[in-house]
Formats: C-alpha cells, sequence, structure tokens
C-alpha cells in the first residue's frame, strides 16, 4: 500500500483539529450543592444543569431511521415545557431548557448522544431514551455516572425489576401488565379462547407474548398459532394468512403502527375468518386504525392510560382543552390530534410533578422523588389512572382500562384495572 | 471496475518529477514515517486533553476505521463490491459477546477468536460468492446483512435473541492508572494500528500485487497466472477478518450487542464511508470513520427536524467535490498549494 | 392441495409486487449501467405526490396521469441535476450518490408528510374470483396485468425503437456511442424519467397494500434486487419472472417449511440468488456479457 503522506496530512491536521476545538480535559468536579444552599440534607448533592432558574434536560429519540414516526414525542414535550416556560414561570421558578439529540434507533448511536447531553451539555437529567435497546445501551453509563435517566420511552419491564440501576425508571405501563389485562379480559369474555398472535420479532413483541403466556397459564385459554415478523418486512400479509389457517377465535395483535394497519385491514379482508381482535396499545392509536376504514375496524378492543386526543368525550375536559389551546401556540406545525404528542404532553407534565415533589433540587433528589411517588394525578392520563413508585416499584403507571373501537372512536369500557393490585407484583 | 486508487497513484506519478524519482521516493518514505509518528504520538496525547465524550467518540472512530479498512481492502484494492460488511462486523461482536456472556472470557482474549471467525466465515462465503462479480457479488452480500439480523433472532439461547446480550466493559488495568474511556480508546487504537500495519504488510506481499493485478485487469492477470479465485476469496476472508476484529472492539466500547444494531444500514453505511473516505488510500478509512461519526450529528445540528435531509446532501456533495474520496481531495489539495508555493 | 394453490396464488401476488419494481431497476439499469439504491424511495416519493393531488380533491386517474408526467420530470430533472456532476467519476461513486439520494428522499418525505401512515386509494375493487377453492383477489389481477403490461412496453423499447438502442449503446460505450451521433445526456436523462415513471407506476400499485409511509419502499427495494438479479438485469421479462419465483417460493417457504417459518423466510431470496448466479451468472434471462479485455 502506498503510504500517502498527504494523507497522513490530512489525518493529523483533523486530529488536531478536533483537539483544538475540544480543549483540555476539564477536572471532572461535578458542581454539588453549595454548604450555603437549601437545607442541611441536600448538601454535597449533584447540581449540575440545574441553578435557581433554570433547569436542563436531554432526550434521546429516533429522528431519522425506520423509527421516525415516534420522533414526534419531543414535540409534545416541548409544547409543554415552552408552555410552563412562558405562562408558569418553569418549575418551580426554574425555566426548563430541553435539548433533543437523534440517535437513529441505533444503540451505539444512544450511548454517543447520552455522553453528549451529560458531559458536554452538562444536563440536569436525561428525560426520556426511546427504546429498549437504546436504553439498556446507555442504562449502565447514566447509572454510573449517576445521572437521573427519567420516565424512559420503552415498556420493558426489567426499567421497574431492576435493582442495579436505581437512576433509570420507566413511565408507561410495562408490556407484561398490559399482556396481563388482555389475558383477564379474555378469561371473562372468552373462557376457552384459541389466540393467535402476530408479534414483532424484538424485545417489545416478545415481552408482550411471553406476559401473556405467562398469564394464561392455569386457564383454558391456549395459543393455537404464533407469527413474527421483522421491522425490515414489506407486509405482514403472509403471516396473517397462516395464522387464518389455524381458525383461532382471538387475535392478539402486537405490533406497531404501520404493520398494525396491514394486520387490521387483512383482517378485514380476509371474510371467512373473524376472531375477535385485540391489537395492542402501540398500535391503538387512531391514525392506525383511520387508514384501514372505521367501518373495518368495528369491535376491535384494546387498552390505554391516557387521554385520546380524538376522543369527542374529552372534548370538554379542561387538560384536553389547555392542551389544544397551548400545542396551537407552541407547537403551530404539530398537528394535536396525533396521538405521539399527547403522550409527550403527558410525560412531560409527568415529569413536572416528579420534580415539584423532589425534596432536594439535586440529582439525588430527582432520584428519590422519582421513586417515591405516591397517587400522583397526571391531569392527562385517565381519570383513576396515578403515578405511584416506591423504592423497589419502579413502575409509574401500572392502571390500564380496556376499550373497543365504535363508530369512529374508542369506547373505553370497565373499570380502570390496576395490573399491581389485580395480578400482584411483576415476577420475572 | 478500474479503481479510483489508480487515478490518484497516476496523478502523484505526474505531479513528481521523473528525473529525481528515486530520491523523492526515499525523501517521501522518510516524510511518511515522521508523519506516521506525529499521528501515533497525537493520538497518544488525546484522551489525556479531551473529555472522555470526545475520547469515545475517537475510540468509535478507530472501531470504523478497522472495518473499513478491511472494507477498503476488498473494494479499493480487489475491485469488488461488498455491501454485507455490517454482517461480518456483527459476527465478531457476537463472537466477542457471546464469549464474554457464557464462559466469562477475558476481553483481550475474544479478539484473536472473533477475528479468526469473521475470517473463517468469510472464507466459507467467499468460496462460492467469489465466482461472481461487481453487481452480482454486492447483491449477494446485501442478502447475507438482511438474513443476519432474523438469524441472530432465532438462535435464542446464544445469541440472546432480539433482547440482546449486555456485557460488561473491560477493566483498565490498576497500573496505568487510566479511566474507563481512556483505556477502551488505548485498546482500540493499538487494534487499529496493528490492523495497519497488517494491511500494509499484506498489500506490500505477493497477495497485495495480485490483489492489484486483478483489479485492474482481470485477464491479463489471469494469463500472467495469478489464481484470480483463490486471490479474490482470500481478499475477501481479510477483510472479514477486519470488521470482525472491529466488531468485537464495539462489544468492548459499547458493551451491549442487539441484532437490529447490525442492520443494513449499518452495512450500507460502511460502503458509503469508504467510497467517502478514500478508496485504496492509507488515509480513507480514518477520514471514513471520522465521516460516519460525526456527520450524522453535524447533520443534526443543522436541521434537527430532518437530519437525514442534510446527510443525504452532505453524502452527494462529498461525492461532487471529491469523486475519488476526502483522501483524493486532501491530495489535490496539498498538490496545488505546493504549486503554488513553489511559484513564489 | 387447495391451501397449496391458495399459496402460490397468494406468492405470486407478492410477487408481482416486487416485479413492479424490479422493472424500474432493470430499466435504469439498462440505460446508465449502474444500480439505483435510491429507486424504492423516489417510487414511494411519487406515490405521496398522487396522494397530494388526491388530498387535493382530483380524482385517482387524473391523479395518476398527472404524478407519473411529474415522475418523469422529476427523473429527467435528478439526472441533469444530481448525476450529471458525478457521471464521468468511478461507477461506485454515482452508486453512493444514489444512497445519499435514498436517504435524502427518505428523510425529505417524513419532513413534508410526517411519518404517520397515510391511507390510499386501492384503484382496484375490492372482492375476489372465487372458484375451486381458491380466492384470486381483484387487487393482486389488477397489479399483475398493469406490471404484465409494463413489462410489454419496455420490452418494445428495449428491442423494437431506435430510443433503445440508442440507450443500450449508451449503457455498453458511452463513449462510442457519443462519437455515432447518440445524445448521450439525454438518452441517461431519458433513462432516469422513464425509470422514475415505472417506479411511480409501482409505488401507486404498491401504497393501497402496505400503507403509504416513508419506509413502505425499503422492504420491497430488496426483493425487488433479488427478482432483478434472477431475472438478469438486463431484461424486462427475467425482473418480472424473477419477481414472480422469489414472491412464490418466499411465501411457500415460510407456510410450509417449518424450520424457516416467517422469520427466517427473508433468507430463501438469499439462497435462490446464490443458486442462480452459481449455475447462471447472467440471470435466468440475461445475456452472458462478452468482455474485451
Amino acid at each position: 500500500m502506498r503510504v500517502s503522506a498527504i494523507g497522513c496530512t490530512a489525518v493529523t491536521a483533523s486530529l488536531l483539529v478536533a483537539l483544538a476545538a475540544c480543549g483540555g480535559r476539564e477536572a471532572a468536579a461535578p458542581s454539588t450543592a453549595a454548604s450555603g444552599s437549601g437545607s442541611g440534607e441536600c448538601q454535597g448533592q449533584q447540581t449540575t444543569g440545574i441553578t435557581d432558574t433554570s433547569i436542563k434536560l436531554g432526550g434521546i429519540y429516533p429522528l431519522s431511521g425506520p423509527a421516525s414516526a415516534y420522533g414526534d414525542i419531543p414535540k409534545g414535550i416541548k409544547a409543554y415545557f415552552d408552555y410552563i416556560n412562558a405562562e408558569k414561570n418553569g418549575i418551580g421558578g426554574r425555566k426548563v431548557e430541553f435539548v433533543v439529540r437523534d440517535d437513529g434507533y441505533q444503540p451505539p448511536k444512544a450511548v454517543e448522544e447520552a455522553r453528549r447531553l451529560v458531559e458536554q451539555e452538562q444536563v440536569f437529567a436525561l428525560f426520556q431514551t426511546l427504546g429498549t435497546p437504546s436504553t439498556t445501551a446507555t442504562w449502565d453509563y447514566t447509572n454510573q455516572q449517576k445521572v437521573p435517566q427519567v420516565f424512559v420511552a420503552t415498556g420493558a419491564s426489567k426499567w421497574g425489576s431492576d435493582t442495579a440501576h436505581p437512576w433509570t425508571i420507566g413511565w408507561q405501563p410495562n408490556y407484561i401488565s398490559e399482556a396481563r389485562v388482555y389475558a383477564q379480559y379474555l378469561k371473562q369474555e372468552r373462557p376457552d379462547a384459541k389466540v393467535a398472535v402476530l408479534y414483532q420479532n424484538d424485545d417489545f413483541g416478545k415481552d408482550l407474548l411471553g406476559g401473556f403466556k405467562k398469564a394464561i397459564e392455569g386457564s383454558k385459554i391456549t395459543v393455537a398459532a404464533e407469527q413474527s415478523y421483522e421491522v425490515s418486512d414489506p407486509s405482514v400479509d403472509p403471516q396473517m394468512r397462516n395464522l387464518a389457517g389455524s381458525k383461532a377465535d382471538v387475535l392478539l395483535n402486537i405490533t406497531t403502527p404501520k404493520f398494525g394497519s396491514q394486520a387490521l385491514a387483512a383482517d378485514a379482508k380476509n371474510t371467512s375468518w373473524n376472531p375477535l381482535h385485540i391489537v395492542n396499545n402501540v398500535a391503538a392509536s387512531i391514525t392506525v386504525l383511520k387508514p384501514v376504514g372505521f367501518p373495518n375496524v368495528q369491535g376491535v378492543v384494546s387498552s390505554t392510560y391516557y387521554k385520546d386526543p380524538n376522543d369527542p368525550k374529552w372534548k370538554d375536559d379542561p387538560e384536553m382543552m389547555l392542551y389544544y389551546a397551548k400545542m396551537k401556540q407552541y407547537a403551530p406545525d404539530a398537528d394535536p390530534t396525533v396521538p405521539y404528542h399527547t403522550f409527550g404532553w403527558a410525560v412531560a407534565s409527568s415529569f413536572h410533578k416528579a420534580m415539584e415533589a423532589a425534596k432536594c433540587p439535586t440529582r439525588e433528589g430527582l432520584r428519590d422523588a422519582m421513586r417515591a411517588l405516591q397517587n400522583v394525578q397526571v391531569d392527562m392520563l385517565l381519570p383513576g389512572v396515578t403515578l405511584n413508585t416506591a423504592a423497589d416499584d419502579g413502575f409509574p403507571i401500572e392502571s390500564m382500562q380496556l376499550m373497543k373501537f365504535q363508530g369512529e372512536r374508542w369506547e373505553l369500557f370497565g373499570d380502570v384495572i390496576d395490573t399491581r393490585k389485580e395480578f400482584g407484583p411483576l415476577t420475572n | 471496475m478500474s479503481g479510483p486508487a489508480e487515478v490518484t497513484e497516476k496523478a502523484a506519478r505526474a505531479a513528481a518529477p521523473t528525473r529525481g524519482r528515486s530520491l523523492a521516493r526515499v525523501a517521501t518514505a522518510r516524510r511518511q514515517w515522521i508523519v506516521m509518528a506525529v499521528l501515533l504520538a497525537v493520538a497518544c496525547y488525546a484522551p489525556f486533553q479531551l473529555v472522555p465524550f470526545r475520547v469515545f467518540q475517537l475510540t468509535m472512530v478507530l472501531v470504523y476505521a478497522v472495518a473499513l479498512l478491511g472494507l477498503n481492502l476488498l473494494v479499493g484494492h480487489a475491485g469488488q463490491i461488498s455491501l454485507g460488511h455490517g454482517a461480518f462486523f456483527a459476527v465478531g461482536a457476537y463472537g466477542s459477546a457471546i464469549m464474554i456472556d457464557r464462559w466469562d472470557t477475558p476481553h483481550l482474549a475474544t479478539l484473536p477468536v472473533a477475528a479468526a471467525v469473521a475470517f473463517a466465515l468469510g472464507l466459507a462465503l467467499g468460496l462460492p460468492a467469489m465466482r461472481l462479480r461487481g453487481l452480482y457479488l454486492a447483491l449477494v452480500t446485501l442478502a447475507i446483512a438482511i438474513f443476519l439480523v432474523p438469524l441472530l433472532k432465532r438462535f435464542e439461547a446464544v445469541t440472546g435473541g432480539s433482547m440482546g446480550l449486555t456485557l460488561g466493559k473491560p477493566v483498565p488495568p490498576a497500573w496505568t492508572g487510566l479511566a474507563e474511556d481512556q483505556w477502551l480508546y488505548f485498546l482500540a487504537l493499538a487494534v487499529t494500528v496493528v490492523a495497519f500495519l497488517l494491511a500494509h504488510g499484506l498489500l506490500r506481499s505477493r497477495v497485495g500485487r495480485a490483489l492489484h493485478a486483478v483489479r485492474d485487469n482481470e485477464a491479463a492477470a489471469e494469463v500472467m497466472g495469478v489464481r484470480l479465485s483463490f486471490y479474490k476469496t482470500l481478499a475477501f476472508a481479510w477483510s472479514a477478518m477486519f470488521a470482525g476484529a472491529a466488531g468485537c472492539v464495539y462489544t468492548w466500547v459499547i458493551g451491549f450487542v442487539s441484532p437490529d444494531s447490525f442492520a443494513l444500514t449499518l452495512s450500507i453505511t460502511l460502503l458509503a464511508s469508504i467510497v467517502v473516505g478514500g478508496l485504496g488510500s492509507f488515509s480513507g478509512p480514518l477520514l471514513g470513520g471520522l465521516f460516519m461519526m460525526f456527520v450524522p450529528s453535524i447533520s443534526q445540528d443543522v436541521n434537527d427536524a430532518a437530519p437525514g435531509v442534510i446527510f443525504g446532501l452532505l453524502i452527494i456533495a462529498v461525492m461532487y467535490v471529491a469523486p475519488t474520496g476526502l483522501a483524493g481531495l486532501a491530495g489535490r489539495m496539498t498538490r496545488s498549494i505546493t504549486k503554488i508555493l513553489r511559484k513564489e | 392441495m387447495a391451501g397449496f394453490l391458495q399459496e402460490i396464488v397468494e406468492g405470486l401476488g407478492a410477487g408481482a409486487i416486487y416485479a413492479s419494481l424490479a422493472l424500474a431497476l432493470v430499466l435504469i439499469y439498462q440505460f446508465t449501467g449502474i444500480v439505483n439504491f435510491a429507486q424504492g424511495e423516489l417510487a414511494m416519493f411519487s406515490a405521496y405526490i398522487a396522494w397530494q393531488f388526491m388530498a387535493a380533491g382530483l380524482p385517482f386517474w387524473l391523479a395518476l396521469v398527472l404524478t407519473l408526467a411529474v415522475s418523469f420530470v422529476g427523473g429527467m430533472l435528478i439526472e441533469r441535476v444530481v448525476i450529471r456532476p458525478v457521471e464521468g467519476a468511478p461507477e461506485l461513486t454515482v452508486v453512493i450518490v444514489t444512497v445519499g439520494l435514498f436517504i435524502f428522499v427518505n428523510a425529505a418525505a417524513g419532513w413534508i408528510w410526517s411519518f404517520l401512515i397515510k391511507d390510499f386509494p386501492n384503484p382496484f375493487p375490492g372482492g375476489a374470483i372465487e372458484a375451486g377453492g381458491l380466492s384470486l383477489g381483484y387487487s393482486t389481477l389488477g397489479i399483475m396485468a398493469v406490471v404484465g403490461v409494463v413489462m410489454g412496453l419496455l420490452y418494445l423499447l428495449f428491442q423494437h425503437t431506435k430510443v433503445g438502442l440508442g440507450m443500450r449503446a449508451v449503457a455498453s460505450n458511452p463513449s462510442s456511442a457519443r462519437l455515432v451521433g447518440i445524445r448521450v445526456g439525454w438518452t441517461l436523462a431519458l433513462g432516469w424519467g422513464l425509470a422514475a415513471t415505472v417506479g411511480a407506476v409501482s409505488g401507486i400499485l404498491v401504497a393501497p397494500l402496505l400503507f403509504l409511509e416513508p419506509n413502505m419502499m425499503g422492504g420491497v427495494l430488496i426483493y425487488a434486487f433479488a427478482a432483478a438479479t434472477l431475472g438478469g438485469f438486463d431484461s424486462p421479462v427475467g425482473a418480472v419472472v424473477g419477481g414472480l419465483v422469489v414472491g412464490v417460493a418466499e411465501t411457500l417457504a415460510g407456510a410450509y417449511v417449518g424450520f424457516i417459518g416467517s422469520d427466517l423466510k427473508v433468507g430463501v431470496p438469499l439462497v435462490i440468488i446464490l443458486f442462480i448466479l452459481l449455475l447462471r451468472p447472467q440471470g435466468l434471462f440475461g445475456r452472458a456479457a462478452v468482455e474485451r479485455a
């Protein structure tokens, strides 16, 4: 190989530029609460990224790549923070700055961005990393650095059950609890159901399917057929045909939005097989059902925990009215009827509550607060759904309510099911 | 296909005055070693000056550079296109991860095994694949890259399925006094240096000459007695080995492997990066690694609503400005600067 | 037995979708000698353009005609603006430019229309012909018919027109072609325009089945590559046959071979490609290239 001197020079130059740009390694002394401020118990705790007037948060979402649809969530979060900054003087007098970074749903990129946010942006906390792979790749780091990783946007059960990572906590109901809700519903409605399952072949699909299988143990409900698909598949039609061959009387549809639509459409098209169709919460948004055509999705069952912006039931709900008004004001380009924005709004106001509850305005204070939430009411969540955590319970939301699609919208039915009370704690 | 390296070489030859060629060559060789030494010194000094986040970024640049070095061997020197190098990267990453996970193998010990496994796999796949040329080989490798993801998910007992495997990171030995990120960086740097020396030696050997002959004119090479399929298969295997070694270091650095991290995007990004960096040149893999690491974040700084728009445009723009890659562009710039200086 | 035949029918339906995009790939390869990675994304973008026309209230068929026209002009523009500057560069440079284009178009579509799925009307009626326990959807039939017509037109274009001749000359040797008076630049632009138009047809056929979103064609592109390789990159008939074979093989393997199952069925095209290429490196219908060293 011809070692070109010129090439070497180029590399050296770029390295030098990189060097010069970064300057020397800073003395790694995280700022801590000054002895004067606050009461004695906050002394010596970390105050990086937080002052008396500001608080800096960082979030990591896929803004590019195949999972970009979730990139709408931070828009809802930003709208909420902009609103409280402008009209409510921030969280307890502290204006929130929310830095969003893109990881393209790639774990190595998520690690890089987490480090950037913590070390360069000097954020107070990571507020949401999206997706199980990205969160798994980053949580060792955040816990080592003792940076709170608050309300991660994934329903894997390990965020709550793991004890080695006290700085990380989930938010949404975990997939296993969701599976338990469906299992319980079937036990009442179709005690000897034969269930066909379509699931995404990744952590999310496996978690939900595994939870469901565990929950139906000992009952007469059986899984008659299961088919998986990859996110890179063009279509789930072949899988749906194979499932139809099982003649099961219930279809459990564990998919992400696009494949959810495809599966619903395939079910509607097949007139000789009409199972009870249960679609998981991830794919239960109106934006998934609408392209299939409302007449084709009547009677589909799902479950939820936050208010649907398309449901006329909440038309006069003060929180929903506020949401619509503030979205219009602070995120005029975003469509408020998209539930991802609502999700963002709900999780941001949950953070607001958790931060307010913190005894010390420090990272330790937030860590302790997020594991001591008791019946905290967040107005965008369904009535009866509250945030509850304890030192040994890292699952903030564990209540869901079933809903059935009727006409042009979801109709909630039954009571809010507190999965913790109903089924006992999660045991892995 | 005639590699862009040929173009650079020709240009370089044209630039050098004919009469004092041998003299100039000696001078260049000496200058090369000086530059290399300076480069290495800078590389060793950097982690003590940078924040851990930057050290991490540089570590990833080195990881990508090793993988790109392998790809450069295949694409730049042997003239074969692979769209599946993400798969060999994944094999190295998983090889290392499985050993650490199942048998608590020390991190460093996984490197030779991971590299060997990737080499063997490259050899096995190379045998049939190397009967194919250009486009067809590209498509077969593409299919391999796609197929690997569901395959990794299928053998859940070993690979951890779609959940992936979470692993501890190598602990810096106490005598070094290094922090974890610095230790990882030096490990990656060591692997990179060894890889570059290996590739350098390989290309100066019989194999390298045979490969260049194959790339420049397959038929003529064959007539001259070069066993085409043998050398092409060998190039494929070596190239897979470098990718595997890079994958292994990736596992040390990230501490987490999952099938969806090694999707087709990785393979395509690798190929794009080596072409952007510069095929067939020494600095191409490093420049490609820098591109792969930093350009996506730059894209996001420019347009955070749709980073892909900028990233796509930047790839196209680089290809306009430097059709033979950044290495070629750097060469052109240095030459024209020298020219200007000489005139004055 | 009826079940088996039904699976074959479904496989043919899936195969027709792959074939529709494979035709565009073959077309551009014929004109320019490169593989266009962005072909699927351009097809997706065309489908969005059609959707936009319909959202503005135009009837389907008018929107279709307009979209095809826009795609043709757009394809030519892309060649003139994006590809032209790297025309003389190594082949791989051009391929990487199409990768850049892929990423750009995908992100741009998401930026303009969001990543949420869109409803796309199906031009074909919903029902199915039922015969002997088999059911053949009208939309499957419709897709097959359209693909057949496009294939026929391309065959005529390649073999029986002066443009086709000139185009083959350009693809095989641009400088000689220029010497005999063919306007190489315009021929290349024409190739991009036509490929974009065929791609638009594919996008519009696919959108009602897979639902319109920016990543719609990603999965299809891989199978289309497989189809084009199988049939030979220089034969429209081959592309269609290749698409159908891939579709049927993949469907049958997913349905009947227990070990393969639906998760590993993506490996079937790999095995097919490998075998075909080992036996016939030029593909089923391709001509072996005779090279002068």
